[in-house]
């Protein structure tokens, strides 16, 4: 017990929830706006992963880190464009579509890295993003060196959070965007295109999502690796359902499963904690983000034309 | 731009959009091979050679095949009671578990093979039947759920082999004792590599094919895929037909775990499967889902995989072409049987 006050009381430990989240808010928010408008985007886990090899090799050769940022969005939007086009226009089922795009994204990027680093056996390191303090803030004791002494791209994530919702709830891009997911024969008789808004909200989101991976690269751990999203991707459409398609409260939720997360890192080099299997705390984010879905999907406020392909003309 | 749906597709629309989705594929492997700086007709040489010619090579290719014919039919069944099954990884690696925990000398004698086919079934059914009743109970979408069991299946192997199923003979290794000769799946033909999994996988598609058929719980599992509502309105028990699509589709699943550590490997190990799960999701969508042509997809993705490695062995093309290939033809795929059976219009 007393070890976990303790750890409740490092500033490392808030640290690492608001860096472990940051991922997880960029892709989030991307899955939510496709989600919004209504197209469910299961190429959420392989665009994270084309996300982190993009940055990472744009740096590596010779970009600066926000540039390796841009080049990662475009790689994600890229795949957003073979998303989109294949379900919106074309109406083919969300779930294969994603899915094979989560395959086609992933193997691409693995072929591209063997392509051009054919030799290596471990993976080149990049300089990547340094903690940038923020003044005056980041002198508060505990929360300054929690939440005010991140890098860059964490706050980042944190000002998209205040861009994605004041578009989708203050503007009327974000009320037709919402529109095209609720109710798209309404935007079509509002003499808006369904099919834009929709196409723009896949590629826009799946750029983020690359942005989330890239965050992996270029902030967390400097090299790419195989497998390293592990999951995420599918963490994060949990967590959209989670926060019951609200911006706020899914980057709440990334929050929190982050918290979680950095919690039993923790727990595991505590006398306790040695005890149990280091598994069984690799598990608990998994087992975590299941029952969130449980929990939350009772009340939850689904998109009435989430996955449902918009036919004009057809009643 | 909409889609207006042909009323009569000849057979040459029927045929000629999946024709051209695999000639698509062809030309992406042509293009990808010399973005690599090889000769991009040598590298289809290769892949063709390496898959099927010579008798090693086509034996190698048949055993690539069986758990993707397993994890293939897991799936095709499934989905085609709109059942989103994505954690046949994880099944399958629940039935090696119950096979490794019966065949490292729990039983002996003839029944231990049989028994642990069982076993692992229901292994696998449960594992896809938590998901399920959660979707059917609590509405919870299965997608996310089937995934996340995967990464959870996974850690709990490692758990396993590294506590109570790990081999004190094993120095140090990560993998489980190995199995007793009567647990191993013998040879079809002395003197090949070809296990008697295939067999079973071959027996197990007809079945599904029979049931999916001939049965009424068949007629009911594509009733509630084609249109749930209908379905319940006809008087359909809608979740206990999907209730027991998943214990077929998790049993399916299992058995390609089975058929790995009883057939191949002879111990559990956590790189058994190098994602036959997901890889089963091409084969049963380019299958049309249909069981029998799951075999034929099986053999072909296989196919594609044993050939691309023996290419990648001899030219300089990274043997991650073989998972774009595939990935891509599944796209091409979906989009070409749309097309067949839809016009575009303006």
């Amino acid at each position: 017990m007393q070890e976990l006050i303790d750890i409740l009381l490092s500033a490392s430990f808030w640290a690492a929830m608001v860096r472990i989240a940051s991922p997880l808010i960029f892709a989030t928010l991307g899955e939510l706006i496709c989600e919004r408008a209504g197209v469910l985007n299961l190429g959420i886990e392989g665009i994270m992963v084309i996300g982190a090899f993009a940055g990472w090799i744009a740096v590596f050769w010779g970009m600066t880190l926000w540039g390796g940022v841009g080049v990662a969005f475009l790689a994600g939007a890229t795949f957003g464009v073979v998303q989109g086009v294949l379900v919106v226009p074309l109406g083919l089922s969300q779930h294969v579509v994603g899915l094979g795009v989560t395959l086609l994204a992933s193997s691409t990027a693995y072929f591209a890295y063997r392509l051009a680093l054919p030799e290596v056996t471990s993976p080149p390191r990049i300089e990547p993003f340094q903690v940038w303090e923020v003044p005056v803030l980041s002198d508060i004791p505990l929360i300054g060196p929690s939440f005010f002494a991140q890098t860059p791209l964490t706050y980042a994530a944190f000002a998209l959070l205040g861009v994605v919702a004041f578009v989708l709830y203050r503007t009327p891009l974000g009320l037709a965007l919402r529109a095209a997911g609720e109710n798209p024969a309404a935007v079509e008789a509002q003499g808006l295109s369904v099919t834009g808004l929709r196409m723009g909200a896949v590629i826009a989101g799946s750029g983020l999502m690359a942005v989330g991976g890239a965050f992996l690269t270029l902030s967390a751990f400097s090299s790419f690796f195989f497998e390293m999203v592990n999951g995420r991707g599918w963490v994060c459409i949990a967590l959209v359902v989670f926060g019951g398609w609200r911006p706020g409260k899914a980057v709440l939720g990334a929050l929190l499963f982050a918290g979680f997360d950095a919690l039993q890192i923790r727990l595991q080099q505590t006398p306790v904690g040695a005890m149990v299997p280091y598994q069984v705390f690799l598990m608990m984010p998994y087992v975590l983000a299941i029952t969130a879905l449980v929990v939350m999907s009772r009340r939850a406020q689904v998109p009435a034309a989430l996955m449902v392909p918009y036919n004009k003309g057809e009643r | 731009m909409r889609l207006e749906p042909v009323a009569h597709p000849s057979l040459a629309r029927r045929l000629g959009y999946p024709g051209g989705a695999l000639v698509a594929t062809v030309l992406l492997a042509m293009a990808l091979a010399a973005l690599a700086g090889a000769d991009p007709f040598a590298v289809l040489g290769q892949i063709v050679v390496g898959a099927v010619g010579s008798k090693f090579a086509a034996l190698e290719t048949l055993n690539r095949a069986t758990p993707l014919v397993f994890t293939g039919l897991a799936i095709a069944v499934a989905f085609r009671a709109k059942l989103w099954n994505i954690g046949a990884e994880a099944q399958l690696y629940a039935g090696a578990i119950m096979t490794v925990l019966l065949g490292t000398g729990a039983l002996g004698g003839p029944l231990v093979l049989p028994l642990s086919a069982l076993a692992a079934m229901a292994a696998g059914a449960l594992v896809l039947l938590g998901p399920v009743v959660l979707k059917v109970r609590f509405g919870v979408d299965e997608v996310v759920t089937t995934l996340l069991f995967n990464f959870i299946m996974i850690l709990f192997v490692g758990y396993l082999l590294e506590g109570p199923l790990k081999d004190p003979m094993g120095m140090g290794w990560p993998k489980s004792a190995a199995l007793i000769p009567e647990a191993r799946l013998p040879r079809i033909v002395d003197g090949l590599r070809l296990h008697w999994g295939f067999g079973v996988a071959l027996i197990a598609a007809v079945a599904v094919w029979f049931v999916q058929t001939r049965t009424t719980l068949g007629f009911e599992m594509r009733a509630v895929g084609a249109n749930p509502a209908a379905a319940r309105f006809a008087g359909m028990p809608v979740r206990a037909v999907l209730l027991k699509t998943a214990l077929i589709s998790g049993g399916l699943a299992a058995l390609g775990g089975w058929s790995e550590v009883a057939g191949v490997k002879g111990h559990l190990s956590a790189d058994l499967s190098p994602g036959f799960g997901y890889t089963g999701i091409i084969v049963a969508m380019l299958a049309m889902l249909h069981p029998l042509g799951v075999v034929v997809a099986a053999l072909f993705v296989a196919g594609v995989f044993v050939g691309s490695d023996a290419m990648s062995r001899a030219a300089q093309v990274p043997t991650y072409i073989a998972d774009m290939l595939l990935a891509s033809a599944l796209l091409f795929m979906v989009l070409a049987l749309m097309l067949a059976r839809f016009r575009v219009v303006r």
